[in-house]
Formats: C-alpha cells, sequence, structure tokens
C-alpha cells in the first residue's frame, strides 16, 4: 500500500512496515528528538520526580530551550529558571539554551535538531514547525513528555493526511500568512483536525524555508497534528549545515491515499486579517482598514523569522510609526537578531519608532512585555487571537502578515501592504 | 458515573478553558477559574461528578496540560465532546481523565440533562430524555494508560514502556 509521510515517518519509528500501517491505528513509537521549553521543562521535572525517575533515556536527544518568559520578570519565575538550570547540569542536558538564544522552534531548527523523516515531540502546539523541515513535529503534554525522557517512547494514532496544492505564485506583499490566513478562513480551524497535512504545488516549492515554516507552524491552528512542506534542496543544505548526524527524508509516494485535497491559487490571494477572538474568522483587509490600532506587533515562533523581519522593514523603511501606536519588534532568535543587524533591518525598525526586544514568546502570549490593556486593539503578526491571550479580556487581537502589520505601524489603522 | 451535564458550544479553547491570568498557580487555583471567559462562577456552580459537554473540537489551542487538570481538580467526572483537538485528548488520557467523543452530543444533551456514563458498555443513558448514546470505545494502547490511572501509574506499574506483546 502506498503512503503519506506521516504514515512512513511514523511507521518507522514504530519499526513497522510502512505498507502494513494505517490511518487510525495506534502505534508505540521510539522518539528521535524532545524538546521542552522553560514553562514545560518545570512541570517535566515534577512529573519525573513522581515517577522516580533517576537516569534520562538519552540526554543528548533532549533540548530545552528557555524562551516563553526571558529574561525573568519575576522572584518567582527566576527561581524556577534556577531550577531549570540544576536540572539540565544534573542530567547532562548538553542542549540546554538559556535565555535570550531564541523562541524554542526557531532554536531547534538553527541548532540542527530537525532532520528530514525524524519524529520529534515538544511541550508546545506550535512543534509541528519542524514539518518545514520533513520532520513529524507535534506537541505533547508535560506528562506524556516526562514520560518520553523516562523511556524515548509514547503511543500515537496515526493520521489521515490531507493536501493543499497551490499553483501559481505569490503577488507583492503577499505571503505564506496569507496563504494559512485563507485556509483557515475558507475551510475552517477544524478542517486538518487531528489529521496530518501535506502543502504541495509550485507556489509552495517556491517559497524560502521560514514562509514554509509559517505554514507547518499554524498547522496547529487548522488543528492538525503534523504539516508536512516538500523536502527539497534548500531544506537538506541547511539542516547539513547545522548537523552531521544521518537522516532519511521521507515523501509521500504518488499514489498515497489523501482523506481530501483542496486547490488554492497563490495568484489570487489578497492580504488576509483574522478578526477576533478566532483564527478562521478571515477577511480581506480591504474589510477591516477602518480599526484603530493601539499595538502592532511583529515576532513569535510564526512571524519572528528572518524573512518576516526583511518584509516588514521593506515596508516600514522611511517611514515613521503613528502618534498613539506603539510598534514592537521581537525576532524570534538571537541568530536572526544578529543577521537583520548586519542587513540594516534593526536600525530601519528603530529609525521608524519600533521597540526591538529579545527573542522571546512575550507580547504573542501576553507574558512579560507588550501586554494589551482593557479594551485595547492589537493587530499582531503571530499565531492566535484568541480572547485574552495577549493581555485584557476586553482586549482585541487582529491577525495579518509582517508586511500588513508594518504598514499598519505607520497609520495606526489596519492598512493594505499593497497600497503604503 | 452520574451526574448534570453542562453544555458548552464549538471550539472552546484552551484559553477559555484556563485563562491566562492564573498561569503559574497552583492547579487548584486555575481550577477555581475553569470556564471564567465564558462562564464566570462555573466552578461554584458544579457538583463532584458533574460532566462538560461540548460540540466540536473542544480544548483546541495551546498544549498546556493544566487544561484537563483543571477540570478534572474543578471535580469534573469526564468531558464528553463531538471531537476534541489532538492535544487536549492525549493530556485528558494521560491523567486519567476521560474523554468521550459522542457523535451528535450537544443535539442529545442539554443543560442541566442528569447522565450515567457506562464504561463497560461504553455508553451514556441521558435520564432526561430517556436516550441512550454510544461513545467510541478506547484503543487498547490508550485503554492501557487509562486503566492504569494515567501514564505515570503505567510507567510504575511497568517500566519497560508501552508495547503490547501480542
Amino acid at each position: 500500500m502506498a503512503s503519506t509521510i506521516a504514515e512512513k515517518i511514523l511507521a518507522r519509528a514504530a519499526g513497522e512496515d510502512p505498507a502494513t500501517v494505517s490511518p487510525g491505528d495506534h502505534l508505540i513509537c521510539d522518539i528521535d528528538m524532545a524538546m521542552s521549553h522553560d514553562l514545560g521543562t518545570d512541570g517535566v521535572m515534577e512529573h519525573l520526580e513522581e515517577m522516580g525517575v533517576e537516569e534520562l533515556w538519552d540526554p543528548s536527544r533532549i533540548v530545552c530551550p528557555m524562551d516563553h518568559v526571558a529574561p525573568s520578570h519575576t522572584v518567582e519565575d527566576a527561581n524556577q529558571k534556577s531550577r531549570i538550570r540544576r536540572f539540565v547540569e544534573e542530567h547532562g542536558i548538553e542542549n540546554f539554551y538559556d535565555v535570550g538564544t531564541g523562541i524554542c522552534h526557531e532554536v531547534m531548527v538553527e541548532k540542527g535538531h530537525v532532520r528530514p523523516g525524524e519524529l520529534v515531540v515538544g511541550t508546545d502546539s506550535h512543534t509541528t514547525s519542524y514539518g518545514a523541515f520533513g520532520a513529524a513535529g507535534t506537541g505533547i503534554g508535560f506528562t506524556d513528555m516526562a514520560y518520553v525522557y523516562a523511556t524515548g517512547q509514547n503511543w500515537f494514532r496515526v493520521p489521515e493526511t490531507i493536501r493543499f496544492d497551490v499553483s501559481g505564485t505569490f503577488g507583492k506583499r503577499v505571503s505564506s500568512k496569507d496563504l494559512l490566513l485563507q485556509i483557515a478562513g475558507e475551510f475552517g480551524t477544524d478542517v486538518a483536525r487531528y489529521r496530518a497535512v501535506e502543502y504541495a504545488g509550485e507556489a509552495i516549492e517556491d517559497l524560502a524555508l521560514d514562509d514554509r515554516f509559517t505554514l507547518s507552524n499554524m498547522t496547529i491552528e487548522l488543528g492538525g497534528k503534523f504539516g508536512f512542506t516538500p523536502v527539497d534542496e534548500a531544506v537538506t543544505e541547511f539542516v547539513d549545515e547545522r548537523t552531521d548526524e544521518p537522516y532519511e527524508p521521507q515523501r509521500a509516494d504518488d499514489d498515497a491515499e489523501y482523506e481530501a485535497v483542496y486547490e488554492l491559487d497563490a495568484d489570487e490571494l489578497r492580504p488576509k486579517v483574522a478578526k477576533p477572538h478566532r483564527v478562521e474568522n478571515v477577511v480581506d483587509v480591504d474589510e477591516v482598514v477602518d480599526v484603530e490600532l493601539d499595538q502592532v506587533f511583529i515576532g513569535s515562533c510564526t512571524n519572528g523569522k528572518f524573512e518576516d523581519l526583511k518584509a516588514a522593514a521593506d515596508v516600514i523603511e522611511g517611514n515613521e510609526v503613528a502618534r498613539g501606536t506603539r510598534f514592537i519588534v521581537t525576532p524570534a532568535s538571537r541568530e536572526i537578531y544578529a543577521k537583520a543587524e548586519r542587513e540594516g533591518l534593526i536600525r530601519t525598525f528603530t529609525d521608524a519608532g519600533a521597540t526591538i526586544t529579545n527573542s522571546t514568546c512575550g507580547a504573542c502570549i501576553g507574558m512579560g512585555m507588550g501586554v494589551i490593556g482593557d479594551d485595547e486593539v492589537c493587530l499582531a503578526a503571530q499565531n492566535r487571537n484568541f480572547q485574552g491571550r495577549m493581555g485584557a479580556d476586553s482586549s482585541e487581537i487582529y491577525l495579518s502578515s509582517p508586511e500588513t502589520a508594518a504598514a499598519s505601524a505607520i497609520t495606526g489603522r489596519i492598512t493594505d501592504p499593497t497600497e503604503v | 458515573m452520574r451526574g448534570t451535564a453542562y453544555v458548552f458550544g464549538d471550539e472552546v479553547n484552551t484559553d477559555v478553558i484556563t485563562p491566562s491570568d492564573y498561569f503559574g498557580q497552583p492547579i487548584e487555583v486555575m481550577a477555581e477559574h475553569i470556564f471564567e471567559p465564558e462562564r464566570p462562577g462555573f466552578a461554584e456552580e458544579i457538583e463532584d461528578g458533574d460532566f462538560v459537554v461540548a460540540g466540536e473540537h473542544f480544548g483546541s489551542g495551546s498544549s498546556r496540560e493544566s487544561a484537563p487538570m483543571a477540570i478534572q481538580a474543578a471535580g469534573i467526572g469526564c468531558v464528553i465532546a463531538e471531537s476534541f483537538s489532538r492535544i487536549f485528548y492525549r493530556n485528558s488520557i494521560v491523567i486519567g481523565l476521560p474523554a468521550l467523543t459522542v457523535e451528535g452530543a450537544t443535539d442529545h444533551i442539554s443543560e442541566g440533562d442528569v447522565l450515567t456514563v457506562d464504561f463497560d458498555s461504553a455508553t451514556i443513558e441521558n435520564e432526561t430524555t430517556g436516550e441512550t448514546l454510544d461513545f467510541e470505545p478506547l484503543p487498547r494502547e490508550v485503554q492501557q494508560i487509562f486503566d492504569a490511572g494515567g501514564i505515570i501509574e503505567h510507567y510504575r506499574q511497568h517500566p519497560e514502556g508501552l508495547r503490547i506483546d501480542d
């Protein structure tokens, strides 16, 4: 029987022949890499203690970045981080990335911990990001992760796979974020529920890795378990620069079975905005151009990548942020920050009046910084606009691409980036 | 397991179940504030063993395990939904909170209905309407975790792992 990418990776991790594995099967899989961030690691540590685990399964396959609250904003958080530093020392976890290195998913790929064909779990829903590098990445909870840290295994249901075939070419200042929002709006945020997603077609193949990452990352907003984009030379070159570990990319068979195949045309895409409080509440930017903004944010694992910053800087260059609007830019990693600095993007943002922050989840989750107050309105190039996520329950979050966010920072209201 | 049903809509996400205002607080505190953005005071309304009934995609959003843990700590006996987000479903199994998938749950169960859940027959009796509903039984790889009382207990009983030898 022909197989999809998800079926092949899970079968391999379970030691089974892919031909014998079908959607709906439950497999016990060996994990290739496991990641827990600051908020997760502390929870995992507690459970490991409860389980009586003294020695971890394989410290070289465990990665612990500190990103969600970084640097600490309370004594309590600082103490939590001290506990985590002791934990990684005691267990010989070398892949420890302290405050400031970057947001966990960006750090995972930059440091070579994500390789095509592998099964990766993380204590974060956006672990789906690794599909942009051909890895089956998915989020699990703290207890599930403690079990992985102890044994190196866990159970997985083999998901059905759906595919989005995207033809055409993205227009100027229209990006993969607009495509993802288009999918959420057109097909709903449950279109991929418990399913694997494969993004295919010429428009996807033409995307920079950073922009494919956005699709894989936000696959969880469609309910998805994994979100794959094609493994091509761009992917293998990136990975080979960062790791010597061997890996085996998995590609879908031509006659693999998909539960559904949806066709989209990048040529027809317009800049999109998701209105509060749901990701599927999507309209063309033209329909919300009157909305006034207290804050504009570009950052998070979804939109703090180099290509995101570059696209936003291109829009804002030579302009100034509107009076009455705060514009916050958070590069997703120190490596991205450094590259953005070398290429002059940081200067462009600061000249325009933006606040550049260190690399952290921060404003996206309303923790540590960038919090919005009662009745305030924020346009955010990030992944979620759930009620109260960035601050007050009465505040409102609109989602857009970095291009639209930058254009809106100039005017202080939601603005079509193609008209700037 | 017998209790009263509290019915929610589709897409109840983790920011609604456990608002981020209470992040980092003990689970007992989070339990006092479950569903607060949608139903302030919910935790005081319910009694031990009551049921949360919901539509599609219950528990969407973040991977925070505090969502099912807070529901369990608040005294909810099980969550019955038309479908679950994958991560919420996993996190429920892992802590031993039953998450039951029932087609058309919100069509057949209304606010205040009294339900009895029978795990052996995989059925829910709605005493208020007299209707009996089926839920999808768990696959045995998952059932073994639930039977042990959660994955931590499973590890204590079977440190060798989850593989079932046929």
